[in-house]
């Protein structure tokens, strides 16, 4: 590392690398540099001049966000010259601001406010006219109001530079600029509300929270977005048991403040005028409302006759549900109804993976990749998904390495992709569905610049038929490049399956580079449903379970004298298809919604949704965070407690232990190979990495297993469906 | 979008007059020289410009909202452009301006019925040692008077 | 073509050809000993010409004064990157209308100091960045670029010298703050014109990221009389700190507006009597703006014993600026000539930074107002109060270039200011309500 540079700040030594700006040079040594446009991460800007500080030999004042360190630079913040400047720039910025804090839904948390407080004058000697605009509505969730923008720019920025989209731009010139959307009067983006979070005042206003409350009646709970596998860390304002809002105020876990549209907003199927709050059972054919003793004691009962009748017991688990519900479940199904006939829908091949990387005795941590690590590392390799739309933090990660480091993105998908504005190379494989062709179909496609910037573009792997040799030879096509990066971290989606991952890693471990590994899936928990052992073939930890029972597809063709469905939904039709029949003699499900699983249902009871319990998640790269409830829903109860209620009423309890979350996820952490995360970083709402690996996994390989959605940014299944704001934004689209 | 064959011509150059990979530097030529042919900065010509030069069209909205000589709406046939600023000032270019309001009973930027005259108060152009003076499109004039402001605008209704 | 009758009084250098017919072709130019520096330059070594630069005293004809041969011995000849060299004919500081004139009337002479230029940096690509009003000086420079071409004296291996060389018109489209050089490159990039952060300054990273040699359109059209010639030579016709000629732009309030030669060091008031021909309609001076509209305004008294350079101009805290020297006579109101100002200055904020975003903005405001009698006497202080508060805080020079001459206006003529208290119209002349922007 190069040599710190020394220099002083008020007075304090301050040692920093060369090219540290000395506003954050400042920040270690606990001197706060006001700023507004000043956004780490983002490009600098030097228009809000807040950040003026005299250094000395510098005839003016200097911007401490765009000056680097120098040996030997003496710098000044709180000379009466400083705060003039700031108190002056308060004082422009506030001419023409209109004063509507007390209706604002920035109010109380704006950064002018703020700023004004601390370093502004109380009065104003404007006393001319302002120059007032109506207020624009970009989107159903995004709200602009040009009089409030002080135009730091942030919200371009983080549009253009973190999202990929460049969906905002500033429009005119002098004191009429405004922020303008890409549509003319609208936005077509990904309205992932990024640039209503970074707005430091009120001028980005959010189509959901607007108008409905002010933040300090509000209790803010940092817990784990429900809905995809990549486990951001949402903080939702709550009040009074509502949830009015998801934010990033809590930056910590695995997602540093990301949030796409789903984090942000889709938490709002919680309370849909669907949603399940009253157990039902079926009376005369018929589901009719009954009391919560009266659905245990049937389903128990029910159990318990089929249990003595020697009967066969289905049970399938979710993938978003939380490790200790599954966890519990499947001992549950093992221990107390004596089966192995538990699965789940599975959404990637992560046992094959597990099992190509344990070739050759243990593999560690450093063969599965974090999200920091898609941050961090000097190469990238992208293997079918569209990253951008199917797992948006990823692809944060990834541009944000791009523009940080430069590092060298690699995509090899059937569609064009947001990486390809920026990758080294993008392949093409594979050919529009039904069209004819043999041998491998792959075609380089220029780096910069191919992908033509429409974020809608989502193109779905049904559209295309892409066969796994279009892959591999797009892959032999590439290997000199990737031998030539020092690292590199793969990721690749449901497209690789059985064989096709283990050929995969045999060619990561040819490249004779260090290789880390994401196994794409689909939804908030589907890692740690395996991991948690939802599977016939595995208990936790990937240890087989010695005489695999049914599969998913097979319990329901079987003539089960007892299905058990914990939050999913494998009755759905395929898409143009129908519902597959119903043989289970006795069919409970535990869900939020009446599916079309529920539908079929002899009880159904109401469950909670991860916004309304405790619990853990394991993302994506298999880092553990934990879930915090934030509100209640009358009726419902989380599943665990409906679990651990079953087994009550079975007088299985004692058997299976207590059903608090804490004591289960200590079960865990005990029990599960991979599962022994530090208590205390997942309790202060940290991450911590998972990984269950340990040599092979002898199991059988069963092509056809899996299956991802391939959801894109505004559908996340059954979830999707019930979320308004996610319907709002696909119907604003259809009627344009 | 088509374009004249000269105006296409043009563009041709522009987009070879700059180094390799720098074909945006046309951006604003490019729209110049469009409004100039079609009338104003359309929809249609920013998409194409767009899509020549390879921005999206909201980058393109940004860089034409912030020069004064691109519009997005038509101005007339011919646009009369009468300097205010300091030096026109100092010799009276601000009653020309007035004079021009009155006699076509227009405001800034607005158009005659006819489509075919427009006025706009401008900044300094450039004529201030032989103001005050205004611009009937590209054209200069030079010490201009209301008489001689008069006899202009009466030449151009004749041109029509 | 001339607007104006040349004076006597002038210095002719780089107007030496103003007046013969046909002057802006290169059969004439050829003929009267063009692109003989250029040749002379060929022979040189790149630092040889820019020393003949730096000995020729020439300092940036825009506006700020730069020395010449400076900045352009800061283009890293070394850098593997190609350089450019990027001629500001953004000609639209108020007052201003020099670079017109040399453009029209002598457009080879340009191309020459482009050249010459290129050859001191190793640059072989040029581009003249020329304002989208003077749409008939593109096509006139066009045409010169043309013949050129066509002679040899543009494109590969010029003359057989073995340097290459390409140059580009290019339009702007109706922005003064595109006169500032990051702006203006950002602008040539097809960008909004705001201004970039510096360091790093156009002579490293430039045009398309790359080193570049920015100057004005006059600053070009001086060297080649500086090669041809001798950097000496053009040294003595100015004064020791500053060398040469000066167009200077007279315009409002004198008897003979125009465009003049004038060697550094001429005495303001023979420009104003002599040259101008004294004020208009037997008035009496009142003040005079300098050297463009961002230049703090001069008193009659001021004016007296001041010479046209920068050292004379910096003892009377004012600039010599662009050249536009803007006369103003005693029946001149000084709150609407601030006011009028300060209306440019908004209208031409970029609006990137807040000061000047939001001062040009409350300033033109109160201005307005106080000009139509709306003012109140704590609006006076105000008026100096907001104006100092931008000094010296915003992105770019165009903050100061507003703030610098109001803070002049209101306390060299507060009693105007004070004039205006009585609630009625402005008492200097007949109501005048103008159009606000």
């Amino acid at each position: 590392m190069a040599d710190l540079v020394n220099l002083t700040i008020d007075g304090k030594a301050v040692q920093a690398a060369p090219g540290t700006l000395v506003i954050d040079a400042a920040k270690t040594v606990g001197v706060e540099i006001p700023a507004f446009c000043y956004y780490e991460g983002l490009s600098l800007q030097a228009a809000c001049r807040m950040c003026l500080v005299e250094v000395e030999k510098m005839p003016k004042l200097m911007t401490a966000c765009t000056l680097p360190v120098a040996e030997g630079m003496v710098v000044r913040t709180e000379t009466p010259q400083v705060a003039a400047a700031r108190k002056y720039m308060l004082e422009f910025l506030l001419t023409n601001h209109p004063l509507d804090c007390p209706v604002c839904d920035k109010g109380g948390e704006c950064e002018l406010q703020d700023m004004t407080f601390r370093y502004g004058i109380g009065e104003s000697r404007f006393t001319d006219e302002k120059a007032h605009t109506p207020e624009k509505q970009f989107s159903p969730v995004v709200f602009y109001d040009a009089p409030r923008c002080i135009l730091c720019y942030r919200c371009v920025r983080i549009c253009n530079e973190g999202l990929g989209v460049g969906a905002l731009g500033v429009i005119n010139r002098g004191v009429v600029s405004e922020i303008a959307p890409n549509k003319g009067d609208h936005l077509e983006c990904d309205e992932c509300g990024a640039c209503i979070d970074i707005c430091p005042v009120g001028a980005l206003t959010s189509g959901i929270y607007r108008y409905k409350t002010r933040p300090w009646e509000m209790t803010h709970v940092g817990t784990v977005c429900t809905h995809c596998a990549d486990g951001c860390k949402t903080t939702l304002g709550t009040r009074n048991d509502r949830i009015l809002r998801g934010n990033n105020r809590d930056s910590s876990g695995v997602s540093d403040g990301f949030l796409c549209i789903k984090g942000r907003y889709a938490f709002d199927f919680y309370d849909h005028p669907e949603r399940l709050t009253t157990p039902l059972a079926r009376k005369n054919g018929k589901l009719e409302e009954v009391s919560w003793a009266e659905a245990l004691e049937i389903t128990a009962r029910k159990f318990r006759e089929n249990l003595d009748a020697r009967g066969a017991f289905g049970v399938i688990g979710s993938n978003h549900t939380t490790n200790e519900e599954n966890y519990y479940l499947q001992k549950f199904a093992r221990q107390v109804l004596g089966t192995n006939h538990i699965d789940h829908h599975r959404t990637g091949d992560v046992v094959a993976l597990f099992d190509a990387l344990g070739e050759g005795g243990s593999a560690g941590r450093e063969k599965l990749a974090t999200v920091a690590d898609l941050y961090k590392l000097k190469a990238v390799l992208i293997l079918g998904a569209d990253l951008a739309l199917e797992h948006p933090l990823l692809s944060f990660q990834v541009r944000a390495n791009y523009r940080h480091h430069r590092a060298h993105i690699y995509a090899v998908t059937p569609g064009s992709v947001r990486e390809d504005k920026y990758s080294a190379m993008s392949i093409r494989v594979g050919a529009p569905a039904g069209s004819a062709g043999s041998g491998p179909r792959w075609e380089p496609v220029s780096g910069s610049g191919s992908a033509d910037g429409d974020p809608s573009g989502f193109y779905h792997p049904r559209n295309a038929e892409v066969s796994t040799a279009d892959y591999f030879a797009a892959l032999e096509h590439l290997r000199d490049k990737l031998k030539a990066e020092p690292e590199l971290v793969i990721l690749f989606d449901d497209s690789f399956q059985g064989n096709d991952v283990r050929r995969l890693v045999e060619f990561g471990n040819s490249l004779g580079i260090p290789v880390r590994w994401v196994c794409l899936v689909d939804y908030s928990n589907s890692r740690g449903a395996l991991d948690m052992g939802i599977a016939p073939e595995l208990l936790p930890g990937y240890e087989p379970s010695g005489q695999p029972g049914m599969r998913l597809h097979e319990m329901l063709a079987a003539p089960l004298g007892a299905l058990w469905v914990v939050g999913a939904n494998p009755y759905e039709p395929a898409p143009g298809g129908t519902s597959p029949e119903r043989r289970a003699g006795f069919l409970v499900v535990q869900d939020m919604f009446l599916t079309e699983t529920a539908r079929l249902a002899d009880v159904v009871l109401p469950a909670a949704s991860s916004y309304e319990k405790n619990g853990t998640f394991t993302n994506v790269t298999g880092e553990l965070q934990r879930l915090k409830r934030a509100v209640n829903v009358m009726g419902t109860k989380p599943d665990l407690e409906i679990i651990g209620f079953i087994a009550r009423e079975m007088g299985a309890a004692a058997a299976l232990g207590p059903w608090a979350p804490d004591a289960v996820f200590e079960e865990i952490r005990k029990n599960v190979r991979g599962y022994d995360v530090p208590a205390p970083v997942i309790a202060s709402g940290g991450a911590a990495q998972t990984a269950p690996l340990n040599g092979r996994i002898a199991v059988e390989a069963a092509p056809g297993l899996v299956r991802s959605e391939h959801n894109g940014l505004f559908a996340s299944g059954t979830l999707g469906r019930y979320s308004r704001v996610l319907n709002s934004v696909l119907e604003s689209r259809v009627g344009r | 979008m088509t374009f004249s064959p000269e105006l296409e011509a043009r563009f041709e150059k522009l987009l070879t007059s700059y180094p390799p990979g720098r074909q945006r530097s046309a951006l604003i030529p490019m729209l110049l020289y469009a409004q100039d042919e079609v009338g104003s900065v359309s929809d249609e010509v920013i998409d194409e410009v767009a899509r020549r030069i390879g921005v999206t069209p909201l980058q393109v909205n940004e860089v034409l909202s912030y020069y004064t000589m691109l519009h997005r709406k038509p101005m007339g046939k011919y646009h009369v452009q009468v300097c205010t600023n300091i030096s026109c000032l100092l010799n009276g270019g601000d009653k020309l301006w007035e004079h021009v309001c009155k006699r076509l009973d227009l405001g800034n930027k607005e158009v005659t019925e006819d489509g075919q005259i427009s006025i706009e108060e401008v900044e300094c152009m450039g004529a201030c040692s032989w103001a005050p003076a205004i611009q009937v499109n590209y054209d200069f004039h030079h010490f201009v008077t209301p008489e001689k402001l008069d006899e202009i605008l009466d030449g151009l209704r004749k041109k029509q | 073509m001339l607007y104006n009758e040349p004076s006597p009084l002038e210095t002719r250098v780089l107007t030496r050809r103003f007046g013969i017919p046909n002057a802006a072709s290169i059969d004439v130019y050829l003929a009267t000993e063009g692109y003989q520096a250029f040749l002379k330059a060929a022979r040189m070594k790149p630092e040889e010409i820019i020393e003949e630069v730096k000995i020729s005293n020439l300092r940036g004809r825009g506006g700020a004064g730069f020395p010449t041969g400076m900045k352009w011995s800061f283009v890293p000849r070394s850098s593997p990157k190609p350089k450019y060299i990027v001629v500001n004919g953004d000609e639209g500081e108020p007052g201003t209308c020099k670079d017109r004139v040399l453009i029209e009337n002598d457009p080879h002479q340009l191309i020459e100091g482009v050249l010459i230029a290129g050859l001191a940096v190793d640059a072989h690509a040029g581009y003249v960045y020329i304002r989208g009003e003077y749409r008939y000086l593109i096509e006139a420079l066009e045409k010169a670029i043309g013949e050129a071409y066509a002679k040899g004296w543009l494109g590969k291996n010029i003359q057989g010298t073995g340097f290459d060389f390409d140059l580009y018109a290019h339009t702007g489209a109706g922005s003064y703050e595109c006169g500032e050089e990051s702006a203006l490159l950002e602008s040539l990039e097809g960008k909004r014109g705001v201004p970039r952060i510096r360091p790093p300054f156009p002579a490293v990273v430039g045009a398309f990221q790359c080193p570049t040699v920015l100057n004005n359109v006059e600053t070009y059209c001086a060297v080649p009389a500086i090669l041809r010639d001798g950097g000496a030579a053009f040294a003595a016709l100015g004064l020791p700190k500053a060398g040469g000629t000066k167009m200077t732009c007279l315009s409002g309030h004198v008897n003979k507006p125009g465009v003049y030669e004038l060697p550094l060091g001429f005495p303001v008031m023979k420009m104003i009597n002599e040259v101008g021909g004294g004020i208009r309609g037997g008035r009496k001076l009142k003040a005079m703006i300098p050297g463009g509209s961002s230049c703090p305004v001069l008193t009659a008294a001021e004016c007296e014993g001041a010479t046209m350079d920068y050292d004379s101009m910096a003892g009377r805290k004012t600039m010599l600026g662009s050249g536009g020297v803007i006369i103003l006579d005693d029946q001149t109101c000084m709150v609407k000539a601030a006011m009028r100002l300060m209306r440019f200055y908004s209208h031409e904020s970029c609006g990137w930074c807040i000061p000047c975003r939001e001062g040009t903005t409350w300033l033109r405001k109160i201005l307005v107002r106080f000009h139509e009698g709306g003012g109140t006497r704590t609006d006076i202080d105000l008026i100096g109060d907001i104006a100092k508060n931008m000094l010296g805080r915003t992105f770019c020079p165009l903050g100061d270039a507003a703030a610098m001459p109001t803070i002049a206006f209101v306390e060299k003529f507060r009693e105007e200011f004070e004039d205006h208290l009585n609630g009625k119209p402005c008492p200097y002349e007949n109501a005048t309500h103008l159009v606000t922007a």
